[in-house]
């Protein structure tokens, strides 16, 4: 006789990629079978059914990109509420950047994330390591001791600020060729950005906000193309948020450079427009910039010149928002709203099918981030990991709502197209109809 | 008008307005041995500052006690969270202690903005009224300023419509220069704009004004000039080699101010960099209305305050 266990499950009529209706066995956390009119897998007498009456079937997602803020910064959020907020948005897997206090630039604090995700459960959390101490940009981190500590970090950045130092990029970009991990780099070159406060062009300057040009994102990325080239290693951008780094990228691509983007849901949809009552929940770095730009990201991310969309999730608690622009920090929620923001902006226009979706939010960020068992295909022996999506659902974004433990979203009362009804990871059903599962 | 934030709040009409209360107050004051209208007796008004200034904070507080309110001087230092109390709370004790009107300045763009959108809130929550009134914020606008130089224009040229006027200088970090271009644009000026190109904004091509590339061509045609101030940091921030060289280029030399109509007028906010942006004797000559200017501030603001706190005609 067999029991009921945690990885067992039947998920009926649901559409993979948005195709032919199948029906999904799991047994302990792997495909088993799919095919139509499957009963429970077999060996196991009462399975959890997840019907999925039509829904959209995709592998979960992975989020190369988010502040989960623990340790140091608990007042906006915590490992739980991050992967809590992760998993409602149909991840299932998050990258959890180093910025914290203390910073993530050793074993001990990488393990101690790897730890308390773990524990939580919902989703995979893979921390970031820093690229240098304390994110100094001077002394590179211990990168050989992280990647092979229990955290197992493949990725190395110290977002929130540029690796600016040409010759600490080199040789992080180098060291970092060895141990077969990416570096993730925040492009922003601070002399051209001192003081600023939001994209510098028109809206900007009407409003007295000092100005942060396109070109101190183009500038590094170019600069660290040209090093990637020579170290013969991987380099991920961070936050692409102009048409001119766009430019960048396809010809370092077209040159055979290792080079791989990333685009947020933010800088997908929204624009300096935001800007005008100066309510800082549309502060964020780099900053909104103009529809130009954001067309321009589309196009990119349809055609692959940009790869994947990552969040860059960053709650900040109300203090930290409800101030003068100027004092305001910059950042915003992101896991929850990230999928209806690639179907209002990628899916609606016709820039991206389902297995695009599948593809710039699961199987290329997994592969970028080194997961071997993300991002995989909904097939027989493979990890059932997954997002059940509602092409047809739509919301209305209250910051209030969302799991986060802040609520600096800037789609507050906005309605957005599709929602996430389940998420699974290895056949556990982490979250289900806007609840997470403990 | 519930609050005074930006020169874009006022259309001409309104504009035009604030003008002709300021200049209906300034006559009534006219002669008076007290200077003093019981317009405003029994309102508070409180100038909230967090940055230095003497005439700005002056005239606000003459303005309203000349209109007999009860006028509080609250200057902060420190304008970030962890300085001290936001500028949210602040905004909310002031309210609370029963100001009518909360002016302030501040060193962030934007911040009179949220300290309206505060005070909105907590009007729906407790019913209490504040208006707040931009006395300058960052390098955003300095509505008061504009009107007080519109209402000088008016004084020596008759009328704003149809006049052109030159702004001259760091136009980039410049408060006063972005609500004198849309506020003098509003009220039918021609607005021509001369500056280095590393002291003019992005995107100025899309403001109601016109970029001159030489001061000297455009002086002969200009009904006023208006200089803007070179503040010390700029010098060191690679936006020009040196102060020699920009007063050569962009200041206001007595042979220069010689290329002027003879009616024309010359403008300087304050305070002035002398030998800078500025000759000393075209400071102090007949065409130059920089102390008109500041007699006229404390009549606009005068204006400002009975149109937010009296309900005058809309």
């Amino acid at each position: 006789m067999t029991t009921r266990r945690t990885g067992d499950l039947l998920i009926t009529h649901a559409r993979p990629y948005g195709e032919e209706a199948v029906d999904v066995a799991v047994r302990d956390g792997v495909v088993v079978e799919v095919g139509a009119g499957l009963s429970a897998p077999a060996g196991v007498m009462d399975a959890e059914v997840l019907d999925a009456g039509g829904l959209v079937l995709l592998p979960g997602f992975v989020d190369l990109h988010t502040h989960l803020r623990e340790p140091g910064g608990e007042e906006s959020e915590t490992i739980a509420t991050g992967s809590a907020a992760a998993s409602l948005g149909g991840f299932t897997a998050v990258f959890a950047m180093p910025n914290t206090d203390p910073v993530a630039d050793t074993e001990v604090v990488v393990e101690h994330v790897w730890r308390r995700g773990a524990e939580i459960g919902l989703v995979d959390v893979h921390p970031v390591g820093a690229v240098t101490v304390g994110l100094a940009g001077v002394r590179m981190a211990e990168l050989g001791t992280m990647a092979r500590s229990r955290a197992q970090v493949r990725m190395f950045s110290d977002d929130g600020r540029c690796v600016h130092d040409p010759l600490v990029m080199r040789r992080a970009l180098e060291y970092a060729s060895a141990l077969d991990v990416v570096i993730a780099q925040h492009a922003e070159d601070h002399r051209l950005t001192a003081g600023a406060q939001a994209h510098e062009g028109v809206v900007a300057s009407r409003l007295g906000l000092a100005g942060w040009p396109a070109t101190a994102e183009e500038t590094i990325v170019a600069r660290d193309c040209a090093l990637a080239r020579e170290a013969g290693a991987a380099l991920h951008v961070c936050h692409v948020s102009s048409a001119r780094t766009v430019e960048v990228l396809r010809a370092a691509k077209a040159a055979g450079v290792r080079v791989s983007a990333e685009v947020t849901p933010h800088h997908l949809l929204l624009t300096d427009a935001t800007l005008t009552g100066y309510d800082p929940v549309n502060k964020v770095n780099p900053p909104l910039r103009t529809a130009e730009d954001t067309k321009a990201v589309r196009a990119a991310l349809a055609h692959g010149v940009i790869d994947v969309v990552a969040t860059d999730h960053a709650p900040h608690a109300v203090q930290y928002k409800d101030t003068e622009w100027a004092a305001a920090r910059p950042g915003m929620l992101g896991l929850q709203t990230a999928l209806s923001v690639v179907v209002h902006t990628m899916v609606e226009p016709g820039l991206l099918d389902w297995r695009g979706v599948a593809r710039v939010l699961s199987e290329r960020p997994a592969e970028i981030g080194t997961l071997p068992d993300q991002g995989r295909p909904i097939a027989v022996g493979e990890p059932a990991t997954f997002a059940l999506v509602d092409p047809d659902g739509a919301w209305t974004v209250r910051g209030a709502a969302l799991a986060s433990r802040a609520s600096n979203t800037p789609y507050e009362g906005m309605r957005l197209p599709a929602t996430v009804v389940a998420t699974v990871l290895r056949g556990r059903v982490t979250a289900r109809n806007g609840k997470v599962r403990a | 008008m519930k609050h005074l934030l930006s020169v874009t709040d006022l259309d001409a009409a309104a504009a035009t307005g604030l003008l002709d209360t300021s200049d209906r107050l300034k006559q009534a004051l006219l002669g008076r041995e007290v200077r003093k209208l019981p317009t405003l007796r029994g309102r508070t008004v409180i100038t909230l500052f967090y940055e230095d200034s003497t005439r700005t904070r002056v005239s606000f507080e003459v303005a309203g006690k000349w209109m007999s309110a009860d006028t509080v001087n609250v200057s902060a230092k420190g304008s970030s969270v962890s300085k001290g109390e936001s500028l949210r709370d602040t905004g909310l004790t002031l309210s609370a202690m029963g100001a009518d009107c909360v002016i302030v300045r501040h060193p962030a763009s934007g911040a009179a903005h949220r300290l309206a959108a505060w005070s909105d809130q907590d009007r729906d929550a407790t019913g209490t009224h504040t208006s707040v009134v931009n006395a300058g914020d960052g390098t955003h606008e300095h509505p008061t300023q504009a009107l007080l130089d519109a209402a000088t224009l008016r004084d020596r040229l008759g009328s704003v419509a149809g006049r052109r006027i030159g702004i001259v200088g760091d136009v980039l970090h410049s408060r006063v220069a972005r609500s004198n271009v849309f506020l003098l644009a509003t009220l039918g000026a021609e607005v021509v704009l001369v500056a280095p190109p590393t002291l003019l904004p992005v995107g100025v091509e899309q403001w109601p004004c016109r970029v001159g590339p030489e001061l000297d061509a455009e002086l002969p045609t200009l009904d006023a000039v208006m200089m803007l101030r070179v503040q010390a940091e700029r010098m060191h921030g690679s936006f020009f080699p040196s102060a020699r060289e920009y007063a050569v280029g962009y200041g206001l030399s007595q042979e220069r101010a010689a290329l002027l109509p003879e009616h024309a007028v010359v403008l300087h906010p304050g305070p002035m960099m002398r030998g800078m942006e500025i000759a000393p004797a075209v400071a102090d000559s007949p065409g130059a209305a920089i102390l008109a200017q500041v007699r006229n501030g404390v009549h606009v603001r005068m204006a400002v305050l009975y149109h937010l706190l009296a309900g005058a005609p809309e």
